[in-house]
């Protein structure tokens, strides 16, 4: 062979740039519409699930105890992985679980809950879906870990055992 | 409903065809004397399963069947019909569906049109082809299905975003597509006219078709996408050297350059190496290109669905190709026995050479603007932008002789012979020498480097505007539309740059604001509600030095679902120049956020990239008339 030199170059400057490429996948730094922690709670007026009830958020978040809101619907997947783990946050009495309903028909979600149990100590009911985006959500499910009305941390996606350990150290 | 069910399965039997093709093609390939009817059926009938399957999910959106978990995330009943048609392909999984669909046609026009080719080769190029499509199929499949299920059925979608809701993105993606799509064949026909060495007059003619029309579409798809980001992203500009329009950028660099090569190769038999490395690299920009934008790996203004699985499938699939093609090219090619001295130093054949150098030097730079982030972020993570001035502090300078060789190249062979053009040739760039420095002189104050670089725009647009009038028959009326499109796309850039005006400021309505050019009225404010959105119209008067009055109307919409405030800038478009308004809103004020530019040359802009996509469209017709 005349030269292998040149081959060999190349394929090694393309291996290289194939490696760069994979870590760089590995931290891929996806955008958040608005990071909204260790930020005040939004003070907005949202209706109630159950009662119809309309109060104002700063209302439902107002004692020194930790709250998780989460957000859900029946017809999300991921929601229904998670549920089990909200029930069990339920029983921690130094966390309250607030739901927040997201674009749902309102039967399907009571079937939801009457199917795998109900978590919630309130439910507000976000059936346009605009209140999730003040709290700078970006789908379903997603919860926030609120104290003394800040937003002290957010977890997109459905919880897992990480988060719930996590959720249990950060709330002693 | 049903609708899912048919679109996935046929997806899959398609996939099941791409197999059998494998199959069935070696078989035929050891045994070469015609082609195997089957090829041509199991071909056709893949391209019909794609076909149904795209209908499918077109029909899906049609009747906003939210079952479906694509129809879901990227539609709404208030939507209007033809927008819930173009959703289809205004997002990852339906985009993707669409790529396999116009892969699959073109390797079909492909078979159906190469009967006076090698069977061989014909045979190979639909392997290398179908490996492509396969790797296609499984990336639709695993990773992005367009029919995954949801339930329960949600009542209603979540909408698509207002942005994309636009005529120039509607047409945008598919004719981008089909400039990609069809550099795929140009790849896989290289490979295989390579692994059979067969890279030689006769294929060049042949695949030269394959590449302009890809080249053609290629440029009108950036062309659109330029138009849109214009009219609907409501920034004022035409081209912001973002990752996304780079990667758009890169292969067309690819592909011009492979062009002109593909040119000399018909007729001289050189440049085989430029050829197969080109097409190949042609491919792998486009391909790099969805791998970048799908992965997330970039962040843009763009940024379509981010999800590391994708990005990591693209990212194997990708240098798998590129690593396949590399051993090809190193194993089988052997450097055309041409002596490269058959040619003179002063010759059309230099100047293309020398133009492909700066082509690729033009390449790099956006190709080392548009990744070394990504490596910098890896190696060290320390996060930095790329922006424009890297790119105009890079390119410009070299502008200048890439148009003065491109202007004097296409005449060198004269240069030899004949008097008469020496002097023309002079005459025209003393003309345009001194015009420029007349106009730098009167508009601008600045540089030396604006009259170089107008002179030389000028001297290309005279020399090939002069062309237009010396009767040389059809045969270079394309090149010559072509470049000469070329010329004036660089003259209305530069003129565009150099003598736009910006105006900002924060009005409140009934308020004027007015400096020595200009006085801008905000006469008033009215709202309106539309079907999917609630727009709030603002009304303008304009009055420039000279007292002519313009009336201009910026709109803001609210759109419902998703529920975002998009901009629309009202722009006047004359033959000469563009006034553009754009109007914000100033969070918890009364005022209002204006922006006014008068921008010169803005139709110039679009009008000669059309002219050089029918210098392309020309050319492709050309041959079919002689034959």
């Amino acid at each position: 062979m005349k030269n292998k030199l040149l081959p060999t170059t190349i394929t090694l400057i393309f291996i290289i740039i194939f490696i760069v490429f994979y870590k760089g996948l590995k931290d891929t730094n996806i955008y958040t519409p608005e990071t909204k922690i260790n930020n005040k709670v939004p003070s907005l007026l949202v209706n109630l699930f159950d009662t119809g009830k309309t109060v104002n958020t700063f209302e439902i978040f107002k004692s020194d105890k930790f709250y998780l809101l989460n957000i859900w619907s029946s017809w999300c997947v991921p929601c229904r992985e998670e549920h089990s783990i909200l029930m069990e946050l339920k029983n921690n009495d130094s966390l309250k679980v607030i739901g927040m309903n997201y674009k749902d028909n309102k039967d399907n979600a009571k079937n939801f809950l009457k199917e795998l149990g109900n978590p919630y100590d309130k439910i507000i009911f976000d059936k346009k879906g605009t209140h999730a985006i003040e709290w700078g959500a970006y789908g379903v499910p997603e919860s926030f870990l609120i104290n003394n009305n800040k937003i002290i941390k957010k977890y997109i996606g459905p919880l897992n055992k990480v988060s719930f350990e996590e959720i249990k150290l950060l709330i002693k | 409903m049903i609708y899912n069910v048919i679109g996935n399965y046929s997806l899959i039997l398609g996939l099941f065809f791409g197999l059998a093709l494998f199959y069935f093609s070696l078989k035929n390939f050891r045994n070469s004397k015609a082609l195997d009817a089957k090829i041509l059926s199991f071909t056709f009938l893949q391209f019909f399963l794609v076909v149904i399957s795209f209908l499918c999910l077109v029909l899906s959106f049609v009747v906003s069947d939210f079952s479906n978990e694509t129809v879901f995330n990227n539609s709404h009943t208030t939507k209007p019909i033809f927008y819930k048609i173009a959703g289809t392909w205004g997002n990852h999984e339906g985009s993707l569906l669409l790529w396999l669909l116009v892969l699959t046609l073109f390797i079909l026009i492909f078979l159906v049109k190469t009967k006076n080719q090698p069977i061989k080769y014909r045979i190979l190029t639909l392997v290398f082809q179908q490996i492509i499509i396969v790797g296609f199929f499984v990336f639709l499949i695993k990773t992005s299905n367009p029919f995954n299920y949801i339930y329960p059925i949600p009542t209603e979608g979540l909408g698509l975003n207002p942005i994309l809701q636009d005529p120039a993105l509607v047409i945008h993606p598919p004719i981008l597509y089909l400039g990609y799509v069809g550099s795929s064949i140009i790849f896989s026909s290289a490979l295989a006219a390579t692994s059979l060495n067969l890279v030689s007059k006769n294929w060049a003619s042949h695949i030269k078709k394959w590449v302009l029309s890809s080249w053609v579409f290629l440029t009108l798809g950036i062309l659109l996408g330029s138009i849109w980001a214009y009219y609907e992203l409501g920034w004022g500009g035409f081209w912001f050297w973002d990752p996304v329009e780079n990667v758009s950028l890169m292969p067309w660099l690819a592909l011009t350059t492979l062009l002109h090569c593909i040119l000399v190769l018909e007729k001289k038999s050189i440049l085989t190496s430029w050829v197969i490395i080109l097409s190949i690299s042609t491919f792998a920009l486009s391909m790099s290109g969805t791998f970048l934008v799908r992965s997330g790996i970039l962040n843009s203004v763009h940024t379509f669905a981010n999800d590391p699985e994708r990005g990591l499938f693209i990212l194997i699939f990708l240098f798998s190709l590129i690593f396949l093609s590399l051993f090809i090219f190193f194993s089988f090619h052997k450097p055309s026995k041409n002596n490269p001295s058959s040619f003179s130093l002063l010759s059309k054949e230099t100047a293309i050479i020398i133009n492909n150098w700066f082509m690729m030097y033009f390449l790099s730079v956006v190709l080392i603007g548009t990744i070394y982030p990504i490596f910098l972020d890896v190696l060290s993570s320390e996060k930095i932008s790329v922006g424009p001035p890297f790119y105009h502090k890079l390119i410009i300078p070299f502008l200048i002789p890439f148009l003065i060789i491109m202007a004097i190249g296409p005449k060198l062979k004269w240069i030899k012979s004949n008097l008469e053009d020496k002097i023309y040739l002079i005459t025209l760039l003393v003309v345009s020498i001194l015009l420029s420095i007349l106009i730098v002189k009167n508009f601008s104050s600045n540089l030396l480097i604006n009259t170089i670089l107008i002179s030389s725009a000028f001297y290309l647009f005279f020399i090939t505007l002069r062309d237009f009038f010396i009767n040389k028959g059809f045969k270079n009326l394309a090149q010559n539309t072509a470049h000469f499109g070329f010329s004036l796309l660089i003259l209305s850039i530069l003129f565009n740059n150099l003598f736009s005006t910006e105006t900002i400021t924060n009005l409140k309505v009934g308020e004027t604001f007015e400096n020595t050019k200009t006085k801008i009225i905000f006469e008033s404010i009215s709202q309106k509600e539309e079907k999917n959105y609630k727009s709030i119209m603002a009304k303008f008067t304009i009055q420039n030095s000279k007292g002519k009055i313009e009336n201009l109307s910026p709109e803001l919409r609210i759109y419902n679902q998703p529920n975002i405030v998009t901009s629309e800038a009202d722009i006047r478009t004359t033959l000469l120049s563009d006034k553009f308004i754009v109007i914000n809103v100033v969070p918890n004020q009364e005022l209002f956020n204006v922006r006014y530019q008068v921008k010169p040359f803005m139709l110039w802009i679009w009008i000669s990239v059309i002219l050089i996509s029918v210098g392309g469209l020309m050319s492709f017709l050309k041959k079919e008339y002689e034959k």
